[in-house]
């Protein structure tokens, strides 16, 4: 059920948005985030023994599995795959585990926008549920750059096909720096340092998420 | 075996490396394969969905439904699991719904004409007991670690009207008549449970719907767990954010000029930019006979490679450094006299610095070698 959402000139909006974690046995760590009606599933399993072939000598090997819904990975899975990888590596305190390997997997449950930021926020929450040391949290952010200028928020699919620009942040806690960003259809440099600061915004309100998610998993109450 | 009148379901289960540490994202496994076939032949073999129905066109056009079934977790009984996931999700799927008028195929859209439900005839399910000590004991819907010590496996697949649809018995245990009467007496049991939680379920899903209520696999987040938290609609105050972008945009530094200007050498090939300056600082070889010895160290503090010269003696014969006492070793002087030397200039400058020799960082002389690039 895909509602529309009203966009005034100074407020955007993010879709209803949760987690859940460890709901998985197997893996160190696991977790299910949703936003709107996009689902991914995430479990990470680390650090783990790696490969002869793929080890590193002074720092963990990361490495990012993307399923999607039907059918098998394909090129697009691949690229996604890289950039999620991109993101975890820097945050990831890798150089305290050496010759190990970190894997996350990632299971996309229902596709309804904004599938990258999700992905990139499921596969935080798993690491956070496995206890993987970071530098910081991080969190996925989409927007879009209508036809007609105005910037949405976290779309759903009808709005990333309807629009001029659509542009993927990933966004670090500590100084709200941008790990991750990448951009598909044309935009202005203007718009561009304006959707960054819309997000940065926006991020604010996902970290204080996972803040408040992880003071419940441990409350005694 | 393709029919002209049968249209096509395909079953493709994926053991995920989300599932369990050992399975590995490439599809060869051999468990997989395993699973993959007893799936098939449960679903295919018992009949349970109307192929017929899928045809549209006899010989030519008929509609192909694929079945992806992936694994989230392992913890034992994975076929189970498998077949109950499949026969749920094939009630659930709904068709879009076709007409064939003459010659032509008409394909509604979802807005335009609401989909139909596939035709399935009953549920199969699977349902596995492993044996211990020689088939004295018995566990039903065994888990990993019971399946990882049992002897062997029964699979019974069967439907709730009591029909086995497929009986499967491997790990090379010998059963009694009874015990597997037994079995089949407990998996009627177990199936007839869960085709009601399946008919529950598919129920719940249609009522939701009708009702216009949010269903799906985010309304199933269960809201009372403290592993679980929600949230609803937020809104974000962006009124400065305009102010924001214009500060950073005056602060920024122009972008850099970028002097490139392609060059066209033919039609189809262009080339920008003139590559980096030689700087290995080797003066060009002479291109006569002459030829250089050239004695190659290399340091034990510095993996730089260190080319000195040899001095040019002007001799046009090979010196050749014997480096064994051995009388008997023969050396072939592979390259006549007057032959060029040639040189390949290093492409790549700053593959200079990790130099390719990985013999210990031994000061050693090298028979008088060809300079070239070994990668």
């Amino acid at each position: 059920m895909e509602t529309g959402l009203e966009i005034t000139a100074d407020y955007s909006c993010l879709r209803p948005f949760g987690c859940e974690q460890n709901l998985l046995s197997r893996p160190d760590g696991s977790a299910s985030f949703f936003q709107g009606d996009t689902t991914v599933l995430a479990a990470v399993y680390g650090p783990a023994d790696v490969k002869v072939s793929k080890e590193i000598f002074d720092k963990a090997t990361v490495e990012v599995i993307l399923k999607p819904k039907v059918g098998l990975s394909g090129v697009a899975e691949k690229a996604k795959e890289q950039m999620i990888k991109n993101t975890c590596e820097s945050v990831i305190l890798t150089a305290l585990h050496p010759r190990t390997s970190i894997t996350v997997v990632l299971q996309v449950i229902h596709d309804a926008g904004s599938l990258l930021s999700c992905c990139l926020n499921a596969s935080f929450v798993a690491m956070m549920d496995a206890g993987l040391p970071m530098k910081s949290s991080f969190c996925g952010l989409t927007c879009v750059i209508g036809t007609d200028g105005n910037i949405v928020l976290d779309p759903t699919t009808k709005q990333e096909k309807e629009s001029r620009a659509v542009l993927i942040f990933g966004i670090e806690s500590i100084a709200k720096k941008v790990l991750l960003l990448t951009t598909k259809g044309s935009c202005s440099v203007e718009e561009l340092q304006r959707c960054l600061a819309i997000c940065q915004k926006a991020s604010e309100k996902i970290f204080q998420f996972y803040r408040d998610s992880l003071r419940r998993k441990f409350s005694k109450s | 075996m393709n029919r002209p009148t049968e249209g096509v379901v395909h079953f493709n289960l994926e053991l995920s490396p989300m599932a369990s540490p050992v399975f590995e994202a490439g599809r060869n496994s051999e468990l997989c394969v395993k699973l993959n076939q007893l799936l098939e032949r449960c679903f295919r073999n018992s009949k349970c969905i109307d192929t017929e129905s899928l045809c549209v066109v006899s010989g030519e056009k008929v509609w192909h439904i694929r079945v992806d079934i992936h694994l989230l977790n392992h913890d034992g009984d994975i076929i189970d699991a498998a077949s109950i996931a499949a026969i749920a999700a094939l009630s659930h799927f709904r068709r879009p719904d076709a007409s064939v008028q003459g010659d032509e195929v008409t394909v509604y859209s979802l807005e335009e004409r609401d989909p139909i439900p596939l035709c399935i005839h009953h549920m199969p399910i699977c349902v596995s007991f492993a044996f211990f000590q020689q088939g004295k004991y018995l566990l039903v819907d065994p888990t990993e670690r019971e399946e990882r010590v049992k002897d062997g496996l029964l699979v019974v697949a069967m439907n709730k009207h009591r029909e086995i649809c497929i009986i499967q018995s491997s790990g090379g245990i010998m059963l009694f008549k009874d015990q597997v009467l037994k079995c089949c007496r407990i998996a009627s049991v177990k199936v007839a449970e869960i085709t009601e939680l399946i008919q529950k379920a598919l129920e719940n899903d249609i009522q939701a719907r009708k009702r216009g209520e949010k269903f799906g696999f985010a309304e199933s987040l269960p809201d009372q767990k403290i592993t679980a938290l929600k949230m609803d609609v937020t809104t974000i105050d962006t009124s400065d954010a305009e102010d924001t972008a214009r500060e950073v945009v005056e602060k920024a530094e122009p972008p850099m000029e970028v002097n490139s200007k392609p060059v066209v050498w033919a039609p189809g090939t262009v080339q920008i930019g003139e590559g980096i300056e030689n700087a290995w600082g080797i003066e060009d070889f002479p291109s006569d006979d002459e030829e250089e010895e050239e004695v190659i160290f290399i340091d034990e503090n510095k993996m730089d490679m260190a080319n000195t010269n040899g001095t040019s003696t002007g001799r046009n014969v090979l010196e050749v450094i014997s480096l064994s006492d051995s009388e008997e070793e023969d050396v072939m002087i592979l390259e006549p006299e007057g032959t060029e030397r040639k040189e390949k200039r290093p492409s790549n400058i700053n593959k200079q610095k990790d130099t390719p020799f990985k013999e210990s960082g031994k000061k050693k002389k090298t028979k008088t070698k060809k300079f070239h690039q070994s990668w």
